[in-house]
């Protein structure tokens, strides 16, 4: 009990340092709008309705994607860099539940992006959105975007006992945008390229997406991407307790 | 020596930490090893006021740090209230607060009031207590009133003093306090200081690290030096001033001293030390002796042309002591 109101009190003022400049929520949106707005213009050649609803869908979670892993793998650094690293971790709350209220509360800026971007979507270029299966389709934004967050959460772990992790955050964005099928199919990568896909949680989120707004069952999609979702987390608790372990043991907690 | 380990607050037992540098390029680094700890053993009992001095980079901020539990020692242990700091990590932070100097460690983007809140639910303060532990906390360091205020606007001072209630929050019996008066005026410092000595009217441990000789010797119940990694005196502050110049101190008001009249001062019979400190227009000579010598015609008969002006005589302070200490004139 004491544990949710923890997380949910960290996960507002998390939010709250995220959410401090109206700028830094601009450019949240704004880079997402950009990007999906190339990809449909592209998608447009073709003058096909399938094509431009998979390259839509796609891009709004290519949204999440960006923020959430640039994001994330900076977030750690922030700390370490105000200092307030050192704090955290010598607080006895255990690391892990500092770093899901930040993780999630970054998810709740995806959302918000994945939001816009569908509007933008609808308003430049008259894509409505044509979604079968309503309910499955929230689930599977929602889905996405909470293994996204795992899947962040994973990166912050990283970067605690590897100050310059978070350069790889950053460099995982672009492959990222292709290995989750966002907007290439998965088809038409190369076979080895496969298991890092099914590998990333989001390739199952964006897939579940598509189902449902194509009207068939999302249920095996959702169910991996969580599977996937959870290991993640399973992977960062597990590793958390090491790296932090270790972090003590090489001194990179301080910047210094 | 482990045979009273039951009953200190804090002790510490042959601590040594190193540090590993890489230096130069990617291509060719060196990598350097630093002993920035070698072999620290000292005991703070309950209730006690410790205070750790030595020059920067003698290693109080590491030492503090293994014993906080983040940083792990590369040989010996530590205990705190009787629980290890490597293995009973969650123990000994249930039990301890940290403060350190400088204004960092703070979230800039959130209020005073906001920080305090995210640091009360990780350090398990009970939701019901918060509100006035809080308050009560603000009002103990002179924030009431600018709470709501975002970190970013606060002064370096007003930093500080949020650094201290945010030490505080889940009472801690044992406090680390490094250098905690950093950067704060005159009339807040000497506020911190009848904090400390509140804190520990309150029965608490508290280990102190400061630059200031006039702080630590009216807080601290016992001091030890450490120097380059090791402790090279230990005792109450009396103690300490008596372990070294335990002639009285000459000092000389000059208005401007030579280099070769200093050297010259130094060899004088009886001379211990010889410091220079600038007053003012003035630059004062400092001069200790050894016990039972009369030195003050010998120093001044030296003084060749130099303008001097007042000559006075007093007993040593803790800074004279401390001064001899770390540079090794005593030994
Ligand atoms: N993370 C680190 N990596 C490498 N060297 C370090 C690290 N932390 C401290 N050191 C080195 O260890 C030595 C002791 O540093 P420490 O911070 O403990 O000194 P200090 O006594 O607290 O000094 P000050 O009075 O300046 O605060 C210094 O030589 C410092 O450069
Ligand atoms: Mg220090």
């Amino acid at each position: 009990m004491s544990r949710l109101r923890q997380l949910w009190v960290c996960y507002r003022l998390q939010l709250k340092v995220m959410m401090f400049s109206p700028f830094e929520g601009f450019l949240q949106v704004f880079f997402p709008l950009m990007f999906a707005t190339a990809a449909l213009l592209v998608y447009r050649v073709n003058n096909d309705p399938d094509a431009m609803l998979f390259a839509g869908i796609g891009a709004a979670a290519m949204g999440i994607f960006t923020s959430q892993t640039t994001t994330a793998a900076t977030l750690v650094q922030r700390e370490r860099r105000a200092g307030t690293l050192e704090l955290v971790l010598a607080a006895p709350t255990p690391f892990a539940f500092v770093v899901l209220p930040s993780t999630f509360a970054m998810a709740t800026l995806g959302l918000y992006s994945v939001v816009a971007v569908i509007l933008w979507d609808w308003w430049l270029f008259d894509l409505p959105l044509q979604v079968e299966n309503w309910p499955g389709f929230v689930l599977s934004i929602l889905m996405a975007t909470f293994t996204i967050a795992l899947f962040g959460f994973l990166l912050s772990v990283t970067v605690v006992r590897y100050r310059t992790a978070w350069a790889l955050g950053s460099a995982l964005e672009y492959p990222g945008w292709l290995l989750c099928g966002f907007v290439v199919p998965l088809s038409f990568l190369p076979g080895w390229a496969l298991p890092l896909s099914w590998a990333l949680a989001p390739t199952w989120g964006v897939a579940a997406m598509r189902a449902s707004a194509a009207g068939e069952s999302p249920w095996f999609d959702l169910a991996v991407c969580l599977g996937v979702g959870l290991a993640y987390a399973v992977l960062a608790a597990w590793l958390g307790v090491r790296l932090i372990d270790s972090a003590r043991r090489n001194a990179t907690l301080a910047l210094t | 020596m482990s045979a009273t380990g039951g009953t200190a607050a804090v002790e510490a037992r042959d601590l040594r930490r190193t540090f590993k540098t890489k230096q130069g390029s990617v291509l060719r680094p060196t990598r350097t090893t630093v002993e920035a700890v070698k072999g620290v053993s000292f005991e703070i009992a309950p209730g006690e006021l410790f205070g750790l001095l030595g020059p920067n980079g003698a290693g109080k901020t590491t030492t503090i740090k293994m014993l906080i539990t983040l940083l792990i020692p590369t040989s010996g242990s530590a205990t705190v209230l009787g629980h290890d700091v490597v293995t009973d990590v969650r123990e000994v932070r249930r039990r301890i607060g940290y403060v350190f100097g400088g204004d960092r460690g703070l979230y800039e983007r959130l209020s005073g009031l906001d920080n305090l809140r995210y640091f009360s639910e990780l350090y398990g303060v009970a939701p019901r207590d918060q509100k006035a532990r809080i308050g009560s906390l603000l009002e103990l360091v002179g924030l009431t009133g600018r709470e709501g205020e975002r970190v970013e606007g606060y002064s370096r001072g007003m930093r500080q003093r949020l650094h201290i209630a945010r030490g505080l929050l889940h009472d801690p019996d044992v406090l680390f306090l490094d250098e905690p008066s950093i950067g704060i005026d005159p009339v807040g410092a000497r506020e911190l200081r009848a904090t400390i000595a509140g804190l520990r009217e309150q029965g608490k441990t508290v280990l102190l690290t400061t630059h200031y000789m006039f702080e630590a010797d009216e807080l601290c119940d016992r001091i030890a030096v450490i120097r380059a990694g090791e402790i090279v005196a230990e005792g109450t502050p009396a103690e300490l001033k008596r372990l070294v110049t335990s002639g009285r101190v000459l000092e000389v008001e000059t208005y401007g001293v030579a280099g070769e009249v200093v050297d010259s001062v130094r060899d004088v019979a009886g001379v211990r030390t010889v410091a220079v400190e600038d007053r003012g227009p003035l630059q004062v000579l400092v001069v200790g002796s050894e016990p039972d010598t009369e030195v003050t015609q010998s120093v001044l008969a030296r003084m060749g042309d130099t303008r001097v002006g007042r000559v006075s005589h007093r007993d040593p302070s803790l800074e004279d002591a401390y001064v001899e200490l770390v540079t090794g004139a005593g030994a």
